[in-house]
């Protein structure tokens, strides 16, 4: 099985070919795992940064608010996530306060990994807003502690008409910073997870930004022209890559 | 109906068989984030006291989600068998806990019992057993699935290989998958969950998968894990699906937030049958659960979530499916906060399920915001081994890079086989054997020949 090592490896990052001592892992790939798994488990920590999110998004010449959900920090987010999809009351008002005749409000949130948020959030942006030119955008928000339905009283607060929300996922051993993008139609308190799209895995070594935001911008468009989003609007925005 | 008990001077009080059960159960971060956990230790074992002297045929007519309002509830009651519930009728939960623990009680009384039990019943048991008890009694069931081998036989360990890949990647996944398969693993099924949601991926997958397991003369089946709509219009679309999946939850609102019915997974049922592409049996559907889904689509209507869990094991057993397995650890700590929860939890699901008449396998799993590393699995993985688990997780040392999240790997495949003298299906077995990827002990084969042209047909290598 030795020759044949190179040949999968150089097509996945998954750990293949890894050998073995009778049917067991070799101990140096024991030990790969476990700083993988160390440094997984330092980035779930790790803090994020709305401010600064702000300043490098304000740059690009966008609007930027801030909304908070009713987690206050950190811990009590892991625990209830009951907490990160409500609105707190301040920034409900805030939010209402900017609510126009909007076809689309934007979240960035920190999610289960402010890196992936800090890291993919910007270029993602960056790639996605020119593909939205027909779309009229409510103030780009800021959002730590969300959870994905945060979009519902987000969007729902702004009057837009539909909602996408960029946010952290759980960081993989290999991967902890991707980035995950989820849009609703009609975003209102108490819609179902079967009421939106998901675009998952949004960093360089998965689906880079680019193709990312064409993904999103297809989905938008077509949950647009049928008047909702969710399951029973499939993706088909390319033919799948073969190869790499 | 309101029950109390009396410890020592201070009384208990369970106002309905909900919140009875929610805090009989042993302690989990989920109920809490509901607000049905008990409140202190001493009234949860309260909680079980009262739960033990329950009879078994008050959980048919006290139904924790109404008739009217759920079409679970309407598959728990319309299904259930009063002919096979008859030995065990007369039983309160406590004494069918020691029933089921005695030494008459065997796999042909167990089989026989399955369609007498209703979930809630099957919960309730979990509630008052040791992790022993279910162990125990989950080792004396036995459920035989079969599609294109045989799976759950006695001695047997299966694997569902599982080559995902962030981009759906059809190379990457080739890799992972002719991994898996010269690691002797991918008996229970090979299945990929796809990062994106489409026809069209859904489609290469299944052809990718179909090509190998038929160039190669496979024993074992193939399935992608997208939602149900989108297999069934894959099907439509003429690709060679063996196994259709579905994420199924424990109550009406919790499946429709997944986006499906009954009404529409027998639709699904119906068309992969109609395919005719299993060659030793009929069972041609996968489910996966797992404690926490309904709470987290505020579809759990006040029920804690192991009792949650075990009614989603209705909907599966619906539907003869050749594999069952609760995620357990995936959902992440505010559901399962640590190692011990997630042991529990794995034992409490095996065990239910089994009970139930399910194919029962699991991912012995954790997120990395979770309390839990590796050596947590190693001791679930050993737990569910001896409890007879039909199948197992293999995952490329056991990290899953497109759904980010540890699970067991090939390797701890071989660990199980060795420590507990359990082989894989026995076709597959022989095909392993025959291709020189195994020899007769089971132990792996050193360039073994099988499998040699696979590379370059799957376009792994330069021409």
């Amino acid at each position: 099985m030795s020759d044949i090592v190179p040949t999968l490896r150089k097509w996945t990052s998954a750990r293949v070919g890894i050998g073995r001592c009778g049917g067991s892992l070799p101990h140096r790939e024991l030990l790969d795992f476990r700083l993988s798994h160390a440094r997984a488990r330092d980035a779930v920590h790790q803090a994020f940064d709305p401010a600064g999110l702000a300043v490098e998004l304000e740059a690009a010449g966008r609007p930027v608010l801030l909304a908070r959900s009713q987690a206050p920090d950190r811990a009590t987010y892991l625990q209830r996530p009951d907490l990160g999809r409500q609105l707190d009351p301040d920034s409900l008002a805030r939010l209402s306060a900017a609510r126009a005749d909007h076809d689309l409000a934007i979240i960035l949130a920190d999610g289960l990994s402010a890196t992936a948020a800090h890291r993919q959030g910007p270029p993602l942006l960056a790639a996605l807003l020119p593909l939205l030119e027909t779309w009229s955008l409510a103030p780009l928000i800021i959002a730590p502690f969300a959870r994905v339905a945060l979009q519902d009283p987000i969007g729902h607060a702004l009057g837009a008409r539909a909602s996408l929300i960029l946010l952290g996922e759980r960081p993989g051993l290999g991967a902890p910073d991707s980035l995950g993008a989820y849009l609703v139609h009609g975003p209102v308190p108490g819609n179902t997870d079967a009421m939106r799209n998901c675009v998952s895995n949004i960093r360089p070594a998965g689906l880079p930004p680019a193709a990312a935001a064409r993904r999103i911008a297809w989905l938008l468009e077509q949950s647009r022209r049928l008047g909702f989003s969710g399951v029973d609007l499939k993706d088909r925005s390319d033919a799948p890559r073969i190869g790499a | 109906m309101p029950w109390t008990l009396t410890l020592a001077g201070r009384t208990h009080a369970f106002p309905d068989l909900r919140s009875l059960m929610a805090k009989a159960t042993p302690f989990r971060s989920g109920d809490s984030l509901a607000g049905l956990a008990a409140a202190s230790a001493e009234e949860r074992v309260a909680a079980q006291y009262v739960l033990a002297d329950l009879p078994l045929e008050h959980f048919l007519t006290d139904l924790l989600i109404p008739y009217e309002d759920d079409e679970v509830t309407r598959l728990i009651v319309d299904r259930h068998d009063r002919e096979a519930f008859a030995p065990v009728s007369g039983l309160s939960v406590g004494e069918f806990r020691d029933w089921l623990l005695r030494y008459e009680t065997g796999p042909d009384e167990l089989t026989a019992l399955a369609p007498g039990l209703t979930p809630e019943m099957a919960a309730a048991v979990s509630k008052v057993m040791a992790n022993q008890d279910l162990i125990l009694v989950a080792s004396k069931c036995r459920v035989v699935t079969r599609f294109r081998n045989t799976l759950g036989l006695p001695g047997r360990l299966s694997v569902r290989l599982q080559p995902n890949h962030p981009s759906d990647d059809l190379k990457g996944i080739a890799a992972s998958m002719l991994d898996g398969l010269l690691l002797g693993c991918g008996d229970a099924v090979i299945g990929i969950n796809p990062a994106t949601d489409r026809v069209e991926t859904t489609g290469a997958l299944l052809r990718l998968m179909d090509d190998l397991i038929q160039r190669h003369a496979i024993p074992t089946q193939s399935c992608v894990l997208a939602h149900v709509t989108t297999q069934l219009r894959a099907m439509e679309e003429g690709a060679p699906l063996d196994i259709v999946f579905q994420s199924v939850a424990g109550s009406q609102k919790a499946n429709a937030s997944f986006g499906i019915d009954l009404a529409l997974l027998r639709e699904a049922r119906e068309a992969a049958l109609a395919l005719r592409r299993g060659t030793l049996g009929d069972n041609v559907m996968y489910f996966e659960t797992g404690q926490g889904s309904a709470l987290s689509a505020d579809a759990h209507h006040g029920i804690d979530q192991q009792t949650m869990e075990a009614r989603a094991y209705a909907v599966a057993r619906e539907f003869d499916p050749l594999l069952v397995n609760t995620v357990v650890g995936f959902i992440g700590p505010e559901y399962l906060y640590d190692g011990k929860q997630i042991t529990r939890a794995g034992l409490e699901d095996h065990f239910c399920g089994k009970l139930l008449g399910l194919p029962m396998g699991c991912d012995v799993c954790y997120t990395n915001h979770a309390e839990a590393d590796q050596d947590d699995m190693d001791t679930l993985l050993t737990l569910l081994g001896v409890a007879g688990c039909n199948y197992i997780m293999g995952v490329p040392g056991a990290d899953d890079i497109m759904l980010g999240y540890q699970s067991t790997s090939f390797h701890d495949a071989h660990y199980l086989r060795q420590v507990l003298g359990k082989r894989p299906a026995p076709e597959f077995e022989a095909w392993l054997e025959n291709a020189g990827i195994t020899d007769r002990l089971g132990r792996l084969r050193s360039n073994p020949l099988a499998l040699a042209e696979a590379p370059r047909a799957l376009g792994l290598t330069p021409p």
